[in-house]
């Protein structure tokens, strides 16, 4: 073709990407001693390799070292014994190895870029462009974390040494995600690259060993499941960073069951883009293209569900279809490619799979007409239209080029139709008018919410899910609690209850005689079972009786909870004014629970009135914290604010301890009831009385009806039916270690969020045991971009 | 699984137009172009438009100029585009008879004869299509240009500003039109647009158009002025109703020149007119697009959002003044590897 037909064609033609230094490097390696553990390379102790390919070719890149669990013991020896030397350095000092790690990054960013297009299969404008950037960013940014940390995380150090576990679809970024934010608080890593990816993660090791990152520091093993496996079940690790599959994250939450490791899982998303009929639709096809086309749709937050409303529906899939077709499928290192391969086979065939499901269960599928390349594990970009909201295109994470498309009427059913999922990754609103944007993103069940755009990221932002997403963020302030362990004063170790005789004779016989009851949705009423169980007094005669609940009664307070509106939706102001009403009515009773504490604890009467002193004062506080603990306002790199919003949980399931059985009651009910979720309260299992007393209270202080629940009973037993209760998001156990263990491995139905004592309570008494360490388990941090101009 | 693809369907609602004088060799499109009759001023339309997300557009360039990258022979052959798609442009305050004879004579041979050689392009007519002069010296720039197909546009309307009054520009118009130039780049008055004065606008373009007779009408909107991207597409909308044969950003005077998300805003009504009326409308930009690389990013803009048919002259012209050498300097890199300087070639 010479270049007077190229005048009269106008085509692209190929821009490919030099891969030459990238192969130099390939060809200098020996990767059977790919393990970088201690500073130094080693080869894996079995000896065993694994092979990663090239998807646009399927051709061999490396064998490289396979850690057994014994390199994962070398790796984790490795980083305990440099923490003590890394966490005990000053901020400026980890600073300054942040830095020249990303510094030494952008100096080899073209190489970076190249080797994540050649193992990834994402188009190099991608990994050149975005990912690689980014990565550094994270670097830089988190060096001044690193020096901010004691002046910004007053009371709290490293969480210790850190095991962390990466996917394969963003393998520099995510790694760099993990890695900074854990050297800035301190901590020492143990990674494991993905199988399919574990290239640029060996030229980050090998500019950790030039930037002056001290030996043990950053460890990185690759392997496959067996490494992840140990990693997980190492108890020399304090904290497991995990990005991933929704299903492997279950599994990792239950394997961390009762072990008192810290977790945060970043899992997978069905995120919704919702267009509004006022949105500029052009501008919502590039989201689009942004949000399911870009690494193929391998993206945990892509946009797969378009949400669009009726009037504007037929235009705008005419102008998706137009787009598509303009998208280029090809080599992931030429600089015109739009789409590259997946990244394996299982992974292409998996895409099929659901594609071919979806059209057998009614979608239209449709996809432009163009080729594909000889060789690779491509698949064409995807438009499933008439999908219902039951079909697998709609439910499953898909994690391949395919947008499945619904309609909506009004605004009220398209935040419905969003949160119909169990996934609450990401979310996308379009619309010209700032008050329905900001009026539907704090209604979407997303840790993040783009108005008027899509995947946008940055350091400074937060980025985690809601529900079956995961829970813990990346980036940000908030980013940076995930490496950091609170200074809470911690109480006696909690033993499992044990059943006493029931005591029969009445401790005060001439009263008339009193029926306690459960407590929900803001009405007294008798338990299902309609069995009660006798509680004691501190001298062992009957006190009185409480109702035995059951899991129907949890189940019927779940209900109450979800169902009550007024709460979470009232002002933070309004809530502010119940709890301090809640607090001046139980100090007009003040006397009374004090003489109940005695009888029921033994405590001295002086004992007892200080800690309804403690209780009333502690309500106070939060009443006076409801309207301040507020989120943030980051500063992305771009014209555009990002609102980190503290949201309620949800419904927050509350287990209390015996111990200080009003304070302890009071201090996890109150920080949870001032963030705005509702409550599941199961009080002691000693000393109910001053729960139940307790509801007569809260029936005259105007507190709505579901807000806060009691329901009574074997406390191992209720905090079970609260973990395995699918509609809880929130679970905060004080229990025996068995009863927390319990709990955490059950929560994985919905990964209700689980805060537990593991087996200790706190020292309720201490002013520590409050504030914002307390809040901060009550709300989720949700990042709602906003980008401007005009 | 069904896989049509609406590409643009342009040879329905159109009607064939008598073939003008063609400045560059025409090429066999396959669709026929039919001129903008204009419609009637249809406010709900421009309702449909409005929503325009600046920050979404800036995104849009910003990766639209990473995404595609034109290498080696079909850069030059993209290059050569461009100077085919050229309003080759001289509006300066000291203008002279000469100085317009100069800018023709390098618009009718605008490379260095080892340039066309090289290239292998002898075989046909690349050049400029069309001369941009100020009134005065359209009569020397239409005799200068004779019979080479090269066309000759002038600026009107009291350009740059569009203030004078409505007779006094009309008349200039036709003055222009009766010395011979067969395009007309007309300016609006800003201020019917910070007004919404739509209906006063629209009849303006509307008489404007009525004076051009059988010239082509380019209306420029002065993007610069019009501070949002809303106000440029609803300008655009205006201009198309009433008639345009193109829409032009700037006059190159304002502040703030041809920029991508200008042109992203402009092109994206052309292509809504286009899906409500049929009719292609061409795209001009104009002001500070001096370099080859931009002009690639331009021509990259017209493909991706508009399409092949588009990177034609009758449908896309730069208007531009040192563009030309510089892409003559990175023909001549292309051809020796070399990187060249400006003196090496003939100046306009």
């Amino acid at each position: 073709m010479n270049i007077l037909d190229r005048y009269h064609a106008m085509e692209y033609g190929p821009a490919p990407e030099a891969r030459n230094e990238a192969d130099a490097w390939l060809a200098a390696r020996d990767f059977g001693k790919a393990l970088f553990i201690d500073g130094g390379w080693k080869a894996a102790s079995g000896g065993k390799t694994f092979e990663t390919s090239e998807p646009s070719s399927g051709k061999l890149l490396a064998k490289v070292s396979d850690a057994s669990a014994a390199d994962i013991d070398a790796a984790v020896a490795a980083a305990t014994k440099a923490l003590p030397k890394w966490s005990a350095s000053s901020g400026y000092q980890r600073a300054k190895v942040l830095y020249a790690i990303g510094r030494a990054m952008q100096r080899h960013q073209r190489l970076f870029a190249v080797l994540e297009s050649i193992d990834n299969g994402k188009p190099i404008r991608e990994s050149r462009d975005i990912d690689v950037p980014l990565a550094i960013r994270h670097f830089i940014h988190h060096a001044g974390w690193a020096q901010a940390l004691d002046k910004d995380f007053p009371g709290h150090k490293g969480v210790g040494v850190v095991g962390q576990i990466i996917p394969w679809n963003f393998p520099l970024l995510m790694l760099a995600w993990k890695i900074a934010p854990a050297l800035a608080a301190g901590c020492t890593v143990v990674l494991k690259p993905a199988e399919f990816t574990p290239l640029t993660a060996i030229l980050f090791a090998e500019i950790c060993e030039r930037a002056g990152v001290p030996k043990g520091v950053v460890n990185i093993v690759q392997g496959g499941p067996e490494a992840g496996a140990a990693i997980v079940n190492h108890p020399g690790i304090q904290k497991i960073a995990f990005t991933g599959s929704s299903e492997v994250g279950k599994i990792i939450r239950k394997a961390t069951a009762g072990s008192g490791k810290k977790l945060s899982l970043e899992l997978g998303g069905k995120s919704a883009f919702i267009v509004f009929e006022d949105a500029d639709l052009d501008s919502a096809v590039e989201g689009l293209v942004d949000g399911i086309w870009f690494n193929q749709g391998q993206v945990c937050c892509a946009g797969s569900r378009l949400l669009v409303q009726e009037g504007i529906a037929e235009a705008l899939i005419a102008k998706v279809k137009m787009r598509m077709s303009r998208l280029r499928v090809g080599s992931p290192l030429d600089k015109n490619t739009d789409i590259g391969p997946l990244v394996d086979p299982t992974q292409l065939d998996r895409v099929k799979g659901l594609v071919a499901e979806g059209a057998k269960q009614g979608a239209v599928c449709w996809q432009p007409d163009a080729a594909l390349p000889a060789t690779g594990y491509y698949h064409l970009p995807t438009l499933a239209t008439g999908v219902s909201p039951a079909n697998i295109l709609a439910q499953e994470e898909v994690f391949g080029p395919v947008l499945a498309t619904m309609t909506f009427r009004n605004t009220e059913e398209a935040i419905e139709l969003a949160n119909n999922t169990r996934y609450g990754l990401a979310a996308s609103v379009w619309s010209e008018n700032v008050n329905l944007a900001l009026h539907v993103a704090p209604q979407l069940k997303a840790g993040v919410v783009w108005v008027n755009g899509t995947n946008m990221f940055d350091a400074a932002c937060g980025f985690g899910g809601y529900r079956e997403s995961g829970f813990g963020r990346e980036g940000g302030r908030e980013g940076m609690f995930e490496y950091l362990a609170a200074n809470l004063p911690l109480g006696p170790v909690i033993k499992p209850a044990v059943v006493s005789a029931q005591p029969v004779e009445q401790a005060d016989g001439a009263a008339i005689d009193r029926t306690a009851k459960l407590f929900i949705g803001g009405k007294q009423v008798r338990p299902d079972g309609n069995y009660s169980l006798a509680v004691a007094t501190a001298k062992g005669k009957l006190a009185g009786e409480v109702g035995f609940g059951n899991r129907k009664d949890v189940r019927d307070a779940v209900a109450a909870a979800r169902a009550c509106k007024g709460w979470p939706e009232a002002t933070a102001y309004n809530r502010s004014q119940v709890l301090y009403y809640l607090a001046e009515n139980l100090s007009g009773r003040a006397g009374e629970f004090a003489a109940r504490l005695s009888e029921l604890t033994g405590a001295t009467p002086k004992a007892a009135r200080e800690e309804v002193d403690q209780s009333i004062e502690r309500l106070f506080l939060y009443a006076g914290l409801a309207d301040k603990f507020e989120g943030r306002v980051h500063q992305p790199p771009a014209r555009a604010v990002t609102l980190a919003l503290h949201e309620p949980v949800g419904v927050v399931g509350i287990v209390a301890p015996d111990a200080s059985p009003l304070l302890g009651l009071i201090s996890l009910v109150a920080p949870a009831l001032a963030m705005g979720n509702t409550v599941v309260a199961v009080p002691s299992e000693r000393y109910p009385l001053l729960a139940t007393d307790l509801y007569q209270v809260i029936e005259y202080s105007d507190v709505p009806a579901g807000a806060i629940n009691i329901v009574t009973g074997r406390t191992a037993e209720l905090a079970g039916v609260l973990a395995k209760h699918d509609d809880v998001d929130g679970l905060w156990v004080f229990a025996d270690a068995e009863t927390c263990a319990k709990a955490e491995a059950e929560s994985i139905g919905n990964l209700k969020r689980v805060w537990s004592g593991n087996g200790r309570g706190l020292d309720w008494a201490s002013d520590e045991a409050a504030g914002d360490a307390f809040l901060r388990r009550a709300v989720e941090v949700k990042n709602v971009w906003v980008p401007y101009g005009d | 699984m069904s896989s049509t693809i609406r590409e643009a369907d342009l040879g329905t609602k159109v009607t064939p137009l008598p073939a003008r004088a063609a400045a560059n060799t025409p090429v066999p499109l396959d669709h026929r172009i039919a001129r903008n009759p204009g419609m009637k001023l249809d406010l709900g339309f421009m309702e449909s438009v409005r929503s325009v997300n600046r920050s979404a557009l800036e995104r849009r360039v910003a990766s639209l100029t990473k995404r595609r990258s034109i290498k080696a022979d079909n850069q030059a052959a993209w290059l050569l585009r461009a100077v085919a798609c050229m309003d080759l442009t001289t509006l300066n305050s000291n203008d002279t008879e000469e100085r317009v004879r100069r800018l023709c004579a390098k618009a009718i041979n605008p490379f260095r004869r080892d340039i066309v050689e090289g290239l292998g392009i002898a075989g046909e007519t690349i050049r400029p299509a069309a001369v941009c002069v100020y009134h005065p010296f359209v009569a020397t720039a239409v005799d200068a240009v004779r019979g080479t197909g090269i066309h000759v546009a002038a600026v009107s309307t009291a350009f740059p500003h569009g203030l004078a009054p409505l007779s006094t520009r009309l008349q200039e118009i036709e003055a222009s039109v009766r010395d011979g130039a067969d395009e007309i780049d007309v300016v609006i008055p800003r201020g019917l647009v910070f007004g919404a004065k739509w209906r006063e606008l629209y009849n303006e373009i509307v008489s404007m158009r009525a004076a051009c007779g059988d010239a082509h009408l380019k209306v420029i909107l002065g993007t610069g002025d019009l501070a949002t991207l809303r106000n440029v597409m609803l300008a655009s909308m205006v201009a198309m109703m009433a008639g345009a044969d193109f829409i032009k950003t700037s006059t190159g005077k304002e502040s703030v020149n041809a920029t991508l998300p200008v042109g992203l805003a402009m092109v994206r009504a052309i292509r809504a007119y286009f899906e409500e009326t049929g009719y292609l409308i061409g795209f001009k930009p104009a002001g500070g697009i001096s370099t080859a690389k931009a002009s690639l990013d331009w021509l990259v803009l017209m493909k991706e959002e508009l399409g092949r048919p588009w990177l034609e002259p009758e449908l896309f012209r730069f208007g531009a003044s040192s563009l030309l050498t510089d892409i003559e300097r990175q023909l001549e890199h292309h051809l020796t590897g070399h990187y060249s300087a400006n003196h090496r070639h003939a100046m306009a």
